[in-house]
């Protein structure tokens, strides 16, 4: 019985040493985009305020919403607006939501660094992505078969693209479908004859941007708006957001904030004040 | 006084293996209660038959087939590599292995066994993908042929464990009447210890089965996550647990890809069950 | 002249033998990849700081006092209804009818795959009963899912404890419960607690339960009550793999994350071997 009573004292030391009560919470959930971002803006914000907790959680653009709309959480973040099913939801609740765009952001397409195709056109991006096109050949590549990725048909990520390159055609069958951002860049960086999309913070040295319609994802097409798969990204609050929710989202929003933004590899949005809906 | 102890204590047991059902039987209820509403919309033979997963289109497709088929390819392939592996180390241990190897084996396998699935997974993703494209130059390093390697390993344990079990059953006897009449190790083993243990293979076959059609974290990570029928061991597949745990996260609760989620939960269950039930008859019979 | 006997033996017996070291083979490989890149990360800042710099330094503290929490409630939380359950099956065991119910529903629960778990602990801690993602519906959905291991341990436990301490208590006039509770389960007791390490072990590296249940990605204070959200290990070693944009630089923290939570397992593991090693060793009946 000694090793019981050894073992329980051993538990409460523990508990009490790792209960270190914290007044202000913040919960935030949603878009694996801009998990990133809202991740090291936690960070610093927590370094700058030691009695505030955050929890950052991923999810997906639809459980940031839908979450929001439920209260689960204090923020909701999304990498798309609210689709009309939601705002039907939101009608039914009597719930309103404030949208506070951070970032921007585009759906940045990807290939193997060895891969020397530099330009595709949207209607080539559809016809790979429903199959047409199998080989890297018919693009002017190399002889290797074109493998598609795509993301989970729920994601923000997924409804963008779809929404703008495919127009509500069906992804191919055999393309692969890979859960998120991360998993897509880090495919793609070692298989030859693959190719994806990801948000543009994503984008890192391991793969190669290939451009649109020959237009180049960066800060001047994504801000006008000429690159096509061009997108914000979003922290949703209840319409009387808590003080600290607030204060977050405001720091999000200041010159610090968007520092991150860019340190990330997002673009910053260059308007500070928050725009209401 | 005494007695009223004594039955309080009895009830107290009583209630606790109650909770038992009442777990399971919570299990069922909330995958059906979830899951049958997705049957208002796609008939049961359309989901079960119809190879095309589009749970978000308009119209939307709610067909499993290729989910399912990639489950069982997976396991199939599983099944293959830990058939021969798991079997092979039982009969080992069991038959050859001196008392101090195997007073080594058995541990290691024991703790082969205790490994997280999600190591395997970041071991299939990081490092065999990768190096499958380098060796063999396939398209794609997530597909069958990935999952199936590492899931075969991680049901090696199970198989070879409850293997070894069967074989140590076998009564001595039998294999000294085997030597005795002239059967040399090798003969003894194929031809009586074998057979002899044959049901408690099985199940552990059945088993192993079971583990690995429902073990989630490997092939949300290694299979690739394409619903489709695959042409080729070396395409990506998305078998039900990761259509299952890549989209639950996304989807909006409440919508019919919601409750389509549970309605492959369902089936998903229903083929573990099955796989319980025949081991269950088997002990059963056995034991009789 | 060899005969074909002879051959055919020799062939199979080195059959056997190459299945044997292909496990071996690939166990060496397996164990060698994780711990060679994800051991160098090992140090003591590693195992006390929290993430930082984006998730790309830093340490996995958090995560480790996740797994812990969620380890030692859903334990706590399994273990006295397991060994309720197995003094019903081994002390009462009536009526016939209701065993055998009871042993079918826990081979059921034993097999159940973990992402049903999952799920169901979303439909019923998460959103029927408002617990929300936090420790509390993950330790429950994961001591549900140890539950049939400990049954299962705890009945070995007490039927391994020979017939004749059972009689001779009953004989000296003590009742049914007082037998059970001063004779069986002290005795029984480190086989018990062997099979709840073995369970810990497999708790604590569950990933499909806990990710709708319990697992977040990022917080850096720890739990303040049951409530809250946590980070987990084998949650933290997915999410690094998939989530995060600075992916090429994850990568080691996800394999130094691995080698944490395969210490942690087979350190566990080991110990209960050992301590069923030295009980076998000492008991005399």
């Amino acid at each position: 019985m000694k090793i019981f009573r050894s073992v329980s004292v051993l538990i409460l030391l523990l508990f009490s040493a790792t209960c270190t009560r914290v007044e202000n919470k913040l919960k935030i959930a949603g878009s694996t985009t801009v998990l990133p971002i809202v991740q090291a803006a936690a960070e610093v914000y927590m370094e700058q305020h030691p009695q505030v907790s955050i929890s950052v959680r991923g999810g997906g653009s639809s459980i940031g919403i839908k979450s929001i709309i439920g209260r689960i959480v204090d923020l909701g973040s999304a990498s798309r607006q609210i689709n009309e099913r939601e705002m039907k939801l939101i009608a039914a609740q009597e719930k309103n939501l404030q949208a506070f765009p951070i970032a921007r952001d585009a759906l940045t397409i990807i290939v193997h660094p060895d891969n020397p195709v530099l330009n595709l056109t949207t209607g080539q991006l559809r016809l790979i992505y429903t199959g047409e096109l199998h080989n890297w050949q018919q693009l002017g590549g190399p002889n290797l078969t074109i493998i598609p990725i795509s993301r989970d048909v729920s994601s923000g990520s997924f409804e963008v693209f779809n929404h703008f390159i495919l127009d509500s055609l069906s992804v191919a069958s055999g393309a692969m479908v890979l859960a998120s951002n991360n998993a897509v860049a880090t495919t793609v960086s070692y298989t030859p004859g693959a190719i994806g999309y990801v948000g543009y913070g994503y984008a890192h040295e391991q793969v190669k941007i290939i451009t649109l319609d020959g237009i180049r994802p960066q800060a001047e097409s994504i801000i006008s708006g000429d690159y096509p798969l061009s997108r914000q990204l979003y922290i949703y609050t209840p319409d009387k957001p808590e003080q600290l929710a607030s204060d977050f989202i405001a720091f999000l929003l200041s010159e610090e904030g968007q520092n991150i933004v860019t340190q990330q590899g997002f673009i910053k949005l260059h308007q500070t004040e928050p725009a209401n809906e | 006084m005494n007695k009223f102890k004594e039955t309080s204590f009895k009830s107290v047991t009583y209630l606790a293996s109650l909770f038992t059902i009442v777990f399971l039987f919570a299990i069922i209820l909330s995958i059906f209660y979830e899951g049958i509403p997705i049957f208002k919309h796609v008939s049961l033979i359309k989901f079960l038959t119809s190879p095309s997963w589009h749970p978000t289109h308009f119209p939307p497709d709610f067909g499993i087939l290729s989910l399912i088929a990639g489950s069982f390819l997976v396991t199939l392939g599983a099944l293959i590599i830990s058939i021969p592996l798991g079997l092979g180390s039982a009969i080992y241990i069991s038959e050859l292995a001196g008392p101090t190897s195997k007073e080594i084996l058995k541990p290691v396998i024991e703790l082969l066994a205790s490994i997280p699935s999600v190591v395997y997974g970041l071991f299939g993703m990081a490092f065999l993908s990768p190096l499958l494209i380098k060796i063999f130059h396939v398209p794609t390093g997530l597909n069958i042929f990935s999952a199936s390697i590492i899931l075969g390993i991680m049901v090696v344990p199970i198989i070879s464990s409850m293997s070894e079990d069967a074989l140590s059953t076998v009564p001595k006897s039998l294999r000294e009447a085997s030597l005795a009449l002239g059967a040399n190790k090798w003969e003894t083993i194929i031809r009586v210890v074998v057979p002899a243990a044959k049901s408690g293979i099985f199940s552990s076959i059945i088993l192993g089965f079971g583990r690995a059609i429902g073990e989630t974290m490997v092939v949300l990570m290694v299979a690739g996550g394409a619903a489709q029928i695959p042409k080729g061991l070396f395409q990506p597949v998305r078998p039900m647990p990761a259509a299952i745990a890549a989209e639950m996260g996304e989807t909006v609760i409440g919508s019919p890809h919601f409750h389509a989620l549970y309605g492959i939960s369902i089936i998903l269950f229903t083929v573990t069950f099955i796989s319980i039930l025949i081991t269950e008859f088997i002990v059963h019979r056995r034991k009789k | 002249m060899i005969s074909r006997r002879k051959i055919s033996s020799f062939l199979g017996v080195n059959l056997l033998r190459l299945f044997i070291v292909i496990t071996a083979i690939f166990l060496l490989v397996f164990l060698y990849v994780i711990f060679s890149r994800g051991g160098k990360l090992l140090s003591w800042s590693f195992l006390t700081e929290s993430p930082r710099r984006f998730m790309t330094e830093g340490g996995i503290f958090p995560a480790i006092v996740g797994t812990f929490w969620l380890t030692v409630l859903s334990i706590s939380f399994a273990l006295p209804l397991g060994v309720l359950t197995a003094i019903f099956l081994t002390s009462y065991a009536r009526p016939p009818w209701l065993v055998r119910i009871v042993r079918v529903a826990i081979n059921t629960l034993a097999g159940v795959p973990s992402i049903i778990y999952g799920l169901f602990g979303l439909t019923v801690f998460v959103r029927m009963l408002h617990f929300d993602v936090s420790i509390l519906s993950g330790s429950l959905t994961l001591g549900i899912l140890a539950l049939p291991v400990i049954i299962n341990a705890s009945e070995e436990a007490l039927r391994s404890v020979p017939r004749d301490f059972r009689e001779a208590s009953l004989a000296l006039g003590a009742t049914e419960r007082q037998t059970i509770i001063k004779i069986l389960l002290p005795t029984a007791l480190p086989n018990i607690l062997t099979g709840t390490i073995i369970s810990i072990g497999r708790v604590a590296g569950e990933t499909a339960p806990i990710l709708f249940t319990a697992a977040t990605f990022y917080t850096r204070v720890l739990p303040s009550s049951v409530m809250d959200e946590v980070m987990a290990l084998p949650y933290h070693i997915y999410a690094l793999l998939t989530e995060g944009s600075h992916g090429a630089k994850q990568l080691p923290i996800a394999y130094g994350t691995a080698v944490v939570l395969m210490a942690l397992v087979l350190l566990v593991s080991t110990l209960a071997i050992i301590i069923r090693f030295r009980i076998r060793k000492k008991r005399k009946w």
